[in-house]
């Protein structure tokens, strides 16, 4: 059940300091929009804010709206813990439980909000490792601790675990940057695969891979160190790289940046 | 099958240049020490010194000079500098070696000329301080009563403080829990147990008890938890609470479920270790817990005693067979503190996160 996300003036800040500015933007439903920018220009703490994790930082707070189907995720009665149970999440490291086994890694979610079945557990971990195109390498070993498959394994057990809690919009922060071209390949499949059901998001600093993997594209910069990032423009991927609008973009995406 | 593949260009031909020197055979430091050792036992015969102690820093210094002479010669300046810092480390270790080694070695014969059953399972009742016999039973249920009621306290609100500290604990209260906490550790052992006795013993009114000689220890275990709990839960990476919060999981048991699982091992060797650093406490026992010769196995009312109130005791009074016994209960109180330290280990080990291998 793909949502919608529109969002509408939203700043964020780390204490006083201000990261994000003023960002507005439509995310489609099943489809994957990708975020590109240099640096510190406010891609992933974007990211962050769509799922309320960006509070989680000490000193992160956030002004605006994020709309998830016309629900404010940061009206006053809404709690942050059910818009994570909506809103998933894929970060930049590998990151599985190292005290649980690859089974437990995937139901973790489902088991540490105490909404499950039984007997639906052991169903609902193979069709989320299935669909994470991890199934037929782990499942001999499902017992085993997650933190002994290679690093690409681990990414895909993280996203299997995301996935698990049929979450309606999966936000992936690089999730490919720590991985070799083989398993970023196996991620970028499963992208493909995966925008049927979900809305997905993903943070990228490969254009080529924004380029192979999304339909929309973000471009986010910053005027100057320290300054707070914008949203420069979001376009259909096809016309970001060959005809963007801004000619920052082009500079950025064609390697003329800075 | 497969053929080794080779770099076309030639080897360079080998040849000595200006990047090697002459070497010291790799056996010469044990040589020179051999030789150190046999030079201050010589010198210290000679000299018709009595202590073996000095000897031994004769051994050291001839050991350190000979390594730098040795090495200038043979080799150069900078090896000759680094064998004489090598040196150092060696003598040093064996300096702080040595205590522990002859600690031990006193304790365990001394100790096993007294230890057996009978003396495990017999208390003083009705032996006169001066006869040999007896035993610890008493001092060794009262140390593992004592000991438990403090674990029982202090582990969980160290646990909790640490928790707080780590998880929540932001801007002045955390600051100020984290100052007196500094503070506790250092308050010695006596003036807990003052501070027992004032509030428990004479505000309160209640006797000596091995509850309120548990108290005082609990007192001065809770630091200890605390820091030792605090540093584990700071080594759990923040991604794995990420993770966890992430996929809509509350705080609460994330902390719960994914980060104390994680640490668990590290925590549980700190409040081992806890425990073992206050089995030894005498001061605040001998104010609060009183000691006696008889076995009290409740330790809410009454006296009771505990080993190290026992090994105090038995060597004030002075007559050979009390301070066989002191000796003997010594090395219960050792052997006990160890097997609770490699307990903390298998646990450490036993918990620690799987590497998959």
């Amino acid at each position: 059940m793909a949502k919608r996300i529109d969002v509408s003036g939203l700043t964020a800040y780390y204490g006083s300091h201000k990261a994000i500015d003023d960002i507005s933007m439509t995310v489609e439903p099943r489809s994957v929009t990708a975020f590109i920018g240099p640096s510190g220009c406010g891609k992933s703490t974007f990211l962050r804010t769509l799922n309320r994790m960006h509070e989680v930082t000490p000193g992160g707070r956030v002004e605006g709206k994020v709309l998830l189907d016309d629900e404010n995720l940061y009206a006053k009665d809404v709690d942050p813990v059910a818009v994570r149970r909506t809103v998933g999440m894929v970060f930049q490291r590998p990151n599985p439980f190292p005290t649980m086994s690859i089974f437990d890694n995937v139901a973790a979610g489902l088991r540490l909000n105490g909404t499950y079945k039984k007997n639906q557990l052991a169903e609902i971990v193979e069709r989320s490792l299935r669909g994470a195109n991890l199934w037929n390498e782990v499942k001999d070993r499902l017992n085993k601790p997650g933190s002994g498959l290679s690093g690409g394994q681990q990414q895909r057990l993280c996203i299997a675990r995301a996935i698990a809690v049929e979450p309606d919009v999966l936000l992936m922060d690089e999730p490919c940057s720590a991985l070799d071209p083989i398993s970023t390949l196996a991620i970028e499949d499963l992208i493909g695969e995966l925008k049927e059901r979900f809305t997905i998001v993903i943070v990228t600093h490969n254009m080529q891979q924004a380029a192979r993997v999304s339909d929309r594209t973000a471009f986010f910069n910053l005027s100057a160190v320290g300054q707070p990032g914008k949203l420069i423009e979001i376009d259909d991927t096809e016309r970001i790289f060959a005809n963007p609008s801004v000619q920052a973009t082009e500079d950025y995406i064609s390697g003329r940046f800075g | 099958m497969s053929q080794l593949v080779q770099d076309k260009r030639p080897v360079a031909t080998v040849r000595s240049g200006p990047l090697s020197h002459a070497r010291l055979p790799r056996w010469a430091p044990a040589a020179i020490a051999a030789g150190s050792i046999a030079a201050g036992c010589g010198i210290g015969l000679a000299a018709g010194w009595q202590s073996r102690v000095q000897w031994g820093m004769i051994a050291a210094l001839v050991f350190v000079l000979a390594t730098y002479v040795i090495t200038t010669k043979v080799e150069n300046s900078r090896q000759a500098k680094d064998r004489v810092a090598t040196s150092l480390v060696w003598v040093c270790f064996v300096l702080a070696v040595v205590p522990l080694f002859s600690l031990a070695w006193v304790t365990i014969t001394k100790g096993l000329e007294v230890v057996d059953g009978y003396f495990l399972g017999h208390s003083m009742n009705g032996v006169l301080d001066a006869e040999p016999g007896g035993g610890i039973y008493h001092a060794l249920l009262g140390t593992i009563e004592q000991v438990l009621i403090a674990a029982v306290i202090a582990a969980p609100v160290g646990l909790l403080t640490a928790i707080y500290l780590v998880e929540y604990g932001r801007g002045k209260l955390a600051k100020a829990v984290t100052f007196f906490v500094d503070v506790m550790t250092g308050i010695p052992s006596i003036v807990a147990g003052l501070f027992v006795l004032a509030t428990w013993n004479l505000m309160l009114g209640f006797g000596p008890s091995g509850f309120a000689g548990g108290l005082a220890l609990a007192i001065l275990m809770m630091p200890v938890v605390v820091r030792s709990t605090e540093e584990m839960l700071k080594l759990v990476p923040n991604e794995l609470r990420e993770a966890s919060l992430a996929l809509g999981v509350p705080k609460w048991r994330t902390i719960l479920k994914v980060v104390l699982p994680t640490a668990i091992g590290g925590i549980t060797t700190g409040v081992m270790l806890a425990v073992a650093r206050v089995t030894g406490e005498t001061a605040p026992v001998l104010l609060l817990v009183f000691g006696t010769k008889l076995i009290n196995p409740n330790p809410f009312e009454g006296a009771q005693s505990s080993l190290p109130l026992y090994v105090y005791e038995q060597y004030a009074v002075g007559t050979d067979a009390s301070i066989a016994r002191a000796w003997g209960a010594a090395l219960v109180l050792i052997a006990f503190v160890m097997i609770l330290n490699l307990v903390a280990r298998g646990i450490a080990r036993w918990k620690a996160p799987k590497t998959g291998k």
